[in-house]
């Protein structure tokens, strides 16, 4: 029997399809999609794919699946479209279960009827909350409410065995079991298919404040978090925007004028009058070039560079952000790179414009490297495209790498779900 | 080799290489280590060993390997599921001589520290900077870091802050097998690869042994307020609770006493709540200055809005102490109005709050054993006291009993058996309640992973160890304490 004959037996006519050239993984063609409607189904698909020795990769609504390195076979694409919407919304227990196709904006907007959300930043528009938790990305509001790995409260995933499982609960508080759903996020489902998540949520706050100055060097940047940290202005969010200068942008000769300032961006959430009293203090704390705003910059919750560009996360220990950055803007010198910074938090994205001589960027990459390394940091290439990623280490060196390798040969040991995506040839 | 003589050979080995002081195989000076904090399971452990340093955690390990003989950690001993209950044919690692701080670091807001060292500790070592250390467990005077790393511990405050695993950045790991790795992204908050660090978290002790552990410290909030709200009965309390969370406000924390336990807690230390309250609220606020006034006259209102009939608001520190004093003391008061008593914990969808109340009243009055109640309300952690009398045939039973029908409630309302003191021995049994076969045994291959084996604090958390790979199961036969119906009968 043939696969997609087997596939829509279980999904429909209309549930799997032979793949086209948009389905591709980075450059990886599956050869068929699938979109199942239920946990069950998925259980089925795999089942089907471990009969007819097929490799999965899980899609979202796709705007990661270059993330990560190619895999190495992606005869089947699991589309999650069709596995979406909220399960369960318990306001008043600040919890929601939501399937894992849903798009975040989706989550947030049936949150918001209730008057609470999601802690998350949809970084890229029309991400699923799949996806989010599978590649584990966050943005400002990292600061107060972490990473997705820190909302999850529970998840049903189907393993490459077609067995479905779950892990945590539907409970805030729960020390039952070991926690998957913490494994999971920011797996880049190399260990299983998450098909549902439980979160915990929060209030939308009664009022927000984007508090924003003027910055011009990454050493400035760590006094005036130091500052900030003094003044107990409680941000929810920190960061700093690099802006590329002007004149790198106009091609030709490299003029050496100063570049515009960076700009910092703190957020302030909570009671109106706390807000504004707060928002004050800041503008005292941080000087007259300090101005207050109700509405985020337009850079606010996204990423520093595009689909076709070098995408680089940096990590460091907070408070030694500025190290990364400086080695950064040297190694890059004419190239205009964007960098966000989260200096609070000890994180920052760069992005290198794709059409880069793949060396030079090999070369950035090592620079910064090695002084996020020195730092006891990390320098991590999210997405490059081939011609740059084939020169590249995208991870850097990985510590307990042994155990992740162990980890995924239980979980997996056919090596069925996204093979060589991951660190380390995982 | 038969166990004792393999013991026997263990002890001679690690006599020779630790030194003899760090050696326990007295059999008197055993009986010390026999349980943790739950003491209704003991057992003496086939040898104690102290070690000071991750080379001696390693080269313990790599000893019980060589002679395949199962490993237990233990910290301050304070767990309350059985987690660190020793193996009578094993090595239990007791950490407590690894008590430094190594080293605090403000500028990336962490520090580094052994496992051995005490909870409270931190806290005290970096408040002078306006630092302290999030994560603060009714133990945390004496449990240890290595210990809340094992259960994921909580505390009162969790609520707003979150558990262990959102305060430890960092991990050195002695894994079963006696490699030195590093889990999570040290002083990092996220590092590259899988999350090693968010699973070995809440382990209980069965994955590896934490050597250095790297904790976040979070500046001291600006503002602290504490009310202590006294109602008329735990559904008004209740309703309270509900109309602060639906309001948006997340108190640092919310606690709420019975009757019972505030009559426990009066007896043991004259906490002075107000007569004739059926209920007690605390609900702490911290933040920014504004924003907890803000907060705070919200909280009021819904209070008095919610029945209570009075509201003390703490002035200064001593005053806070002063409320908390009742709430802290609550497991240990219980011992004024009940010879014996369980302390039960569970976790309900907070909103089903008023409905579990009432099905545990009628459980009590059914079964004639009191349960005094004290609640981590704002998350619905429950820690139902329940009361019974030893020396009263088939009251213990009964009172097991009770326990074990409030672990039905709570997963039947969508709940946890445990909120913070871990499966460990006590609740593996239960574990099937809350989760299937096929949950299980997924959870087990991350433990095939680290622990193929099965050395490691085995016999804890799972009911059923798994098999793991092709590897031959070992030391996974019920404890022979157990076997003998030995433990459970102490």
């Amino acid at each position: 029997m043939g696969v997609l004959e087997d596939l829509r037996r279980v999904v429909g006519e209309d549930g799997a399809r032979l793949a086209e050239s948009g389905d591709r993984v980075a450059e990886v063609p599956p050869r068929w999609v699938v979109a199942p409607t239920s946990t069950e189904q998925v259980g089925r698909v795999l089942r089907i794919a471990g009969e007819h020795d097929l490799h999965v990769v899980v899609r979202g609504s796709g705007t990661k699946l270059h993330w990560g390195a190619p895999p190495s076979a992606a005869e089947l694409l699991l589309d999650m479209s069709r596995l979406g919407g909220v399960v369960e919304h318990a306001a008043g227990d600040l919890v929601a279960i939501v399937r894992a196709g849903t798009p975040l904006r989706d989550v947030q907007a049936a949150l918001a009827r209730s008057g609470q959300r999601l802690p998350l930043d949809e970084m890229l528009p029309g991400a699923t909350i799949g996806g989010v938790v599978s590649a584990g990305t966050a943005g400002p509001l990292r600061l107060r409410f972490g990473t997705p790995r820190d909302q999850v409260i529970g998840v049903t995933m189907v393993r490459a065995d077609g067995v479905t499982a779950h892990s945590g609960g539907k409970v805030v508080k729960n020390v039952a079991g070991y926690d998957l759903g913490r494994l999971f996020a920011g797996s880049y489902g190399t260990l299983g298919v998450l098909t549902e998540v439980a979160v915990k949520l929060a209030p939308v706050p009664e009022a927000r404040a984007f508090v924003t100055r003027p910055v011009r060097t990454p050493a400035e940047v760590r006094d005036l978090t130091t500052r900030i940290r003094e003044a107990k202005i409680g941000p929810v969010g920190m960061e700093v925007e690099c802006p590329v200068p002007e004149n790198y942008r106009r091609g030709g000769t490299v003029l050496r004028t100063a570049p515009d300032p960076d700009s910092m961006v703190l957020l302030l959430e909570g009671p109106a009058d706390g807000v504004r009293e707060r928002a004050d203090r800041a503008v005292e704390a941080l000087g007259t070039d300090t101005t207050v705003s109700t509405r985020p910059p337009t850079w606010w919750g996204r990423y520093p560079f595009g689909p076709d560009d070098v995408a680089l996360q940096v990590v460091t220990p907070v408070g030694q952000l500025f190290g990364p950055v400086y080695s950064l803007r040297d190694a890059a010198r004419e190239i205009p790179v964007r960098i966000f910074c989260s200096p609070a938090a000890g994180v920052l994205h760069a992005g290198v414009p794709g059409g880069t001589d793949p060396d030079r960027v090999a070369r950035i990459v090592e620079a910064v490297r090695t002084v996020a390394i020195s730092h006891g940091g990390y320098c991590q290439v999210l997405a490059a495209p081939p011609a740059v990623r084939a020169e590249l280490d995208l991870w850097g060196p990985i510590d307990a790498l042994g155990l992740m390798r162990a980890v995924k040969h239980e979980f997996d040991p056919a090596g069925r779900l996204a093979p060589g995506r991951f660190v380390g040839g995982i | 080799m038969d166990v004792p003589a393999r013991l026997a050979a263990v002890a001679e080995r690690l006599t020779a290489s630790l030194g003899r002081s760090a050696v326990i195989s007295d059999p008197a000076e055993l009986g010390t280590y026999s349980c943790d904090g739950l003491a209704r399971y003991a057992v003496n452990p086939g040898l104690v060993v102290l070690p000071e340093t991750t080379e001696q955690v390693v080269e313990v390990v790599r000893a019980c390997r060589e002679a395949d003989l199962p490993f237990v950690a233990r910290g301050s001993g304070t767990g309350l599921s059985g987690g660190a209950l020793p193996r009578s044919d094993g090595v239990l690692v007791v950490t407590s001589r690894m008590r430094r701080i190594l080293e605090v670091d403000l500028a990336a807001e962490c520090a580094v520290v052994e496992p051995g060292v005490i909870n409270l500790a931190i806290s005290r070592e970096v408040s002078p900077a306006q630092y302290h250390y999030a994560p603060d467990p009714s133990s945390q005077q004496v449990c240890s870091i290595g210990g809340n790393v094992a259960e994921n511990s909580g505390g009162a405050h969790c609520l707003k802050y979150g558990f262990t695993a959102h305060h430890v950045t960092g991990l050195e790991v002695v894994t079963p097998d006696g490699d030195v790795v590093w889990l999570g992204g040290g002083k990092c908050r996220q590092a590259p690869g899988y999350d090693l660090l968010g699973v070995f978290i809440g382990s209980e002790g069965t994955l590896g042994i934490a050597t250095k552990v790297v904790v976040r410290l979070l500046p001291t909030q600006e503002s602290v307020e504490t009310v202590l709200a006294a109602f008329p009965d735990m559904s008004s309390a209740g309703a309270a609770v509900g109309a602060i969370i639906g309001a948006g406000i997340t108190p640092a924390a919310i606690e709420m006493m019975d009757a019972l336990s505030i009559e426990a807690a009066e007896q043991a230390v004259a906490c002075e709540y107000p007569v004739g309250a059926g209920a007690v609220l605390i609900v702490e606020l911290d933040g920014p200055a504004g924003d907890v006034a803000a907060e705070l006259a919200a909280v009021r209102g819904h209070c008095e809005r919610a029945g209570a009939f009075e509201l003390r608001q703490a002035a200064d520190d001593a005053e806070r102490a002063e409320i908390w004093k009742g709430r802290k003391s609550a497991f240990a008061a219980v011992g004024r109005i009940s010879p014996d008593y369980i302390v039960q914990d569970g976790v309900i969808p907070r909103t089903a709050l008023p409905e579990v109340l009432a099905d545990i009243a009628e459980l009590s009055e059914r079964t004639g054993i009191r349960v005094a109640n004290v609640f981590h309300a704002g998350d619905g952690n429950l820690h139902p006291l329940v009361l019974y009398d030893e020396s009263v045939p088939g009251q213990g039973d009964a009172a097991e009993e009770v326990s074990g029908a409030i672990l039905d409630l709570c997963v039947r309302h969508g709940g946890s058996i445990t909120g913070e003191h871990g499966v460990g021995v006590d609740k593996a049994k239960y574990l099937p309640r809350m989760f299937t076969d096929a949950d299980l045994d997924t959870m087990q291959l991350v433990r095939c992973a680290f622990d193929p084996g099965h050395r490691c604090n085995p016999g804890k958390v799972f009911p059923t160890p798994r098999l793991c790979g092709e590897i031959p199961r070992r030391g996974t036969t019920p404890h022979p304490a157990q076997a003998a119906g030995l433990a459970e009968a102490f």
